[in-house]
């Protein structure tokens, strides 16, 4: 067993990293929120596809990179860090699949929990549960997205108002019924973004916090302030290492839990942010409330969170007693 | 990232689990929570049994008397004897997880001769004399006071919290060597036998009712120059290297204990009709993808280990907050699971879940952790 990154993935992780600092900074983010969500860089995107981002996984034969799961989660989770915007995971797993998805040329989307992002963007749309592209989108209508860098749309009546209706009773004979699966590929490379998102805001907290002066000192040596760093740092640790694991096994229960962890991460780290930022964190002029938002739409792409409780709590007793 | 284990790894792992599984049934029934000379017997008495299998001291190094084992092969130990439910360290805490550590790497040959062999061999108890009434997160505010008195140092002062002090044979001692140096620098490294004259030790009733540890008054007591680990006044660098043993490793099996725990609480819950709950269950899942995290950041944290080499570091601190808090939830769940049960003392549960209100404030409380993530791993000044 060694479970820290091979040369290779540093590597990688770094050149993704560098490429995406050159190609989506700072400016380039407040260039698109400034655009307000209208117009997806298809330049950036094919960029992408140059680069290998969406064929990351496709055997060489095919004309992809041929690396796994763990590299993957690697890409999107410097993805995550810089909020790049675009429906980055369902064009990922349509590799393959839908002709022009590898290269970047084209831009594919998928419904998830009811939503799609980049809608009017795309040029197809996949069934987020993992089955076969078709009109999964019909009858979408726009809704005013929470977050400016991402579109949505709600498909009507998708929505699993109950997610207990999904998980039933338990049987003797082990679990019946379960929960309707979401795709676990597309809830593990979100919960990458989400980790890559939490760790970008516990630095810029951090950093804020060494740097803002109040009563003479950097707020950074207030007990008060130190402790909400401390609690992110500990909780991005933790889902890094739920996700990675759960990349190199692709067990759907580690896969479930490193969700759970990630999403915690991503959005109280970006709340803790927005805190130690003060007055200038509430301020559309900083980029804080950004990482905020997105961590939102982003939990509801593996759908709701009670039905991954479910899966790991059935995970409890399926099996002789453990 | 690989987290397949070797060949070599898995055959460590298979002759474990055969000898265990030949040796847990012939052990002699748990002596029961009160009973301190009957614990103490049974902690030995097991760690004998591992001498004699070659299993004691695996993560020492080897020239003090340890196997050298790799890091890896100390997780799988831990998780395989508790998985089999062998007993745990218990009394022998202090001397395998931290005091003959600290000797091994800080002592002199004829002080690892001295005191590592009977540790290994279940033969001597070791507690530790750091916290004092008046220094407690403030370790280095201790006053207990140390003279020279030819080749012995004079002892007076008094130590709180000491756990196992009833049935100790050794202390690691903290004392004040200099009250005129700056209080980090004025501090040595001793040890002491438990049975010199002057010693008072008065047990100390936890709120779980035992008394798992005891109050020590220190009056004249005479111990040895030659029993001082590290320089004179150098005390509190030996104590870093202390402390770092004691975050590093020691929690390793106790998050196997817990994924157990977790399995057997959602069974019972399957057994009393709490598993219907919705809001329970979900709990209970969510716990769940707790552990099996924790688990990872263990696997994370040992590889990581095995790369460096060298003492286990802060990452230790990062583990430690999280996990004591999720230990503590873990048993309020098994209330909510138990119902009435739950305020029954009978209940091994019960007890479990008082003993679990220390693990936030032992070995360094979690606000205390929480400064040392901030200061020494994310960089945040020190302030008042
Ligand atoms: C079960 C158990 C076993 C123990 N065994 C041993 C043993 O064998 N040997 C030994 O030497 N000691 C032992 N201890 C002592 C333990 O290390 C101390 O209790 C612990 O370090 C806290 O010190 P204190 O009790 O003096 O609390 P205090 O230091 O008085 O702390 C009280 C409260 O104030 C908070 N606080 C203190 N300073 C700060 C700060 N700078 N910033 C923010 N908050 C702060 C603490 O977090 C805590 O909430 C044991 C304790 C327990 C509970």
């Amino acid at each position: 067993m060694d479970f820290q990154l091979t040369e290779d993935q540093r590597a990688l992780r770094d050149g993704v990293r560098a490429l995406l600092a050159g190609r989506f900074g700072p400016e380039a983010l407040r260039t698109a929120v400034a655009r307000g969500g209208r117009g997806l860089d298809r330049a950036l995107w094919r960029e992408l596809g140059e680069a290998g981002f969406f064929s990351l996984r496709l055997p060489e034969a095919d004309g992809g990179v041929g690396l796994g799961l763990p590299e993957a989660v690697l890409a999107f989770e410097e993805a995550g860090r810089v909020l790049l915007p675009g429906p980055l995971v369902a064009t990922h797993l349509a590799a393959g699949e839908v002709a022009g998805a590898a290269t970047g040329e084209t831009v594919v989307t998928a419904v998830y929990g009811g939503l799609v992002e980049w809608l009017d963007e795309s040029d197809a749309v996949r069934d987020g549960a993992g089955g076969p592209a078709g009109d999964g989108a019909a009858g979408a209508v726009p809704l005013t997205s929470v977050d400016p860098l991402t579109p949505l749309h709600r498909v009507p009546g998708t929505f699993p108002t109950d997610p207990t209706a999904h998980a039933g009773p338990v049987g003797d004979t082990g679990p019946t019924g379960p929960p309707r699966p979401p795709d676990h590929l597309a809830t593990l490379l979100t919960a990458a973004e989400q980790l890559g998102n939490a760790a970008r805001t516990c630095e810029r907290a951090v950093q804020h916090a060494r740097t803002r002066q109040q009563f003479g000192q950097p707020i950074g040596a207030f007990q008060a302030v130190k402790h909400l760093c401390a609690r992110m740092l500990v909780r991005v640790e933790l889902a890094r290492a739920a996700v990675y694991a759960a990349a190199v096994t692709a067990d759907p229960m580690d896969i479930a839990a490193a969700r759970l962890l990630a999403d915690d991460a991503a959005v109280r780290g970006a709340r803790d942010c927005l805190q130690v930022h003060g007055g200038m964190g509430f301020t559309w002029e900083s980029d804080v409330h950004l990482y905020l938002k997105r961590a939102w739409v982003r939990t509801r792409r593996g759908g709701s969170a009670t039905v991954s409780e479910e899966l790991l709590a059935r995970d409890l007793v399926a099996g002789a007693g453990r | 990232m690989d987290l397949t284990y070797t060949a070599e790894e898995e055959e460590f792992r298979a002759r474990l689990r055969e000898w265990l599984a030949k040796t847990l049934p012939a052990l002699p029934p748990k002596p029961s929570l009160g009973d301190w000379p009957g614990r103490r017997a049974y902690d030995l008495g097991w760690q004998r049994t591992l001498y004699d299998a070659g299993y004691a001291g695996l993560h020492w190094p080897l020239d003090a008397g340890g196997r050298g084992a790799t890091p890896v092969q100390h997780l799988i130990y831990l998780e395989e004897t508790e998985k089999a439910g062998a007993p745990y360290v218990g009394a022998n805490f202090v001397g395998l997880l931290h005091a003959g550590p600290t000797i091994a790497a800080e002592g002199t040959t004829e002080q690892r001769a001295r005191w590592l062999p009977p540790v290994l061999r279940g033969e001597e108890v070791w507690c530790q004399g750091f916290s004092e009434p008046d220094a407690g997160s403030d370790l280095a505010a201790l006053r207990t006071r140390a003279w020279r008195d030819g080749d012995d140092y004079v002892v007076s002062g008094s130590k709180i919290w000491t756990s196992h002090a009833e049935v100790a044979d050794w202390c690691e001692l903290l004392v004040r060597t200099d009250p005129d140096a700056p209080r980090h620098r004025g501090i040595s490294w001793l040890a002491m036998s438990m049975d010199a004259p002057g010693i008072t030790v008065r047990p100390l009733r936890t709120l779980a009712g035992s008394a798992e540890f005891a109050e020590v008054f220190l009056d004249e007591v005479r111990i040895p120059v030659a029993h001082r680990v590290g320089a004179e006044n150098d005390g509190w660098r030996v104590t870093m290297v202390t402390l770092s043993y004691e975050r590093g490793t020691a929690f390793v099996g106790e998050v196997v204990a817990c994924r157990r725990v977790l399995g057997e609480l959602a069974h019972a819950a399957r057994g009393n009709g709490r598993w219907d709950d919705p809001a329970l269950r979900r709990w209970l899942g969510r716990l769940n993808a707790e552990f099996r995290a924790l688990w990872r950041l263990t696997q994370w944290n040992v590889s990581e280990a095995e790369r460096t080499g060298g003492v286990p570091g802060v990452g230790g601190s990062v583990f430690k907050l999280r996990y004591s808090h999720a230990r503590q939830e873990l048993y309020d769940a098994a209330a909510e699971v138990l119902g009435p049960e739950a305020l029954d003392l009978e209940q091994e549960w019960t007890r479990d879940r008082l003993t679990s209100l220390s693990y936030t404030i032992a070995a360094g409380t979690s606000q205390i952790q929480r400064n040392i993530v901030a200061e020494r791993i994310l960089g945040l000044p020190k302030g008042r």
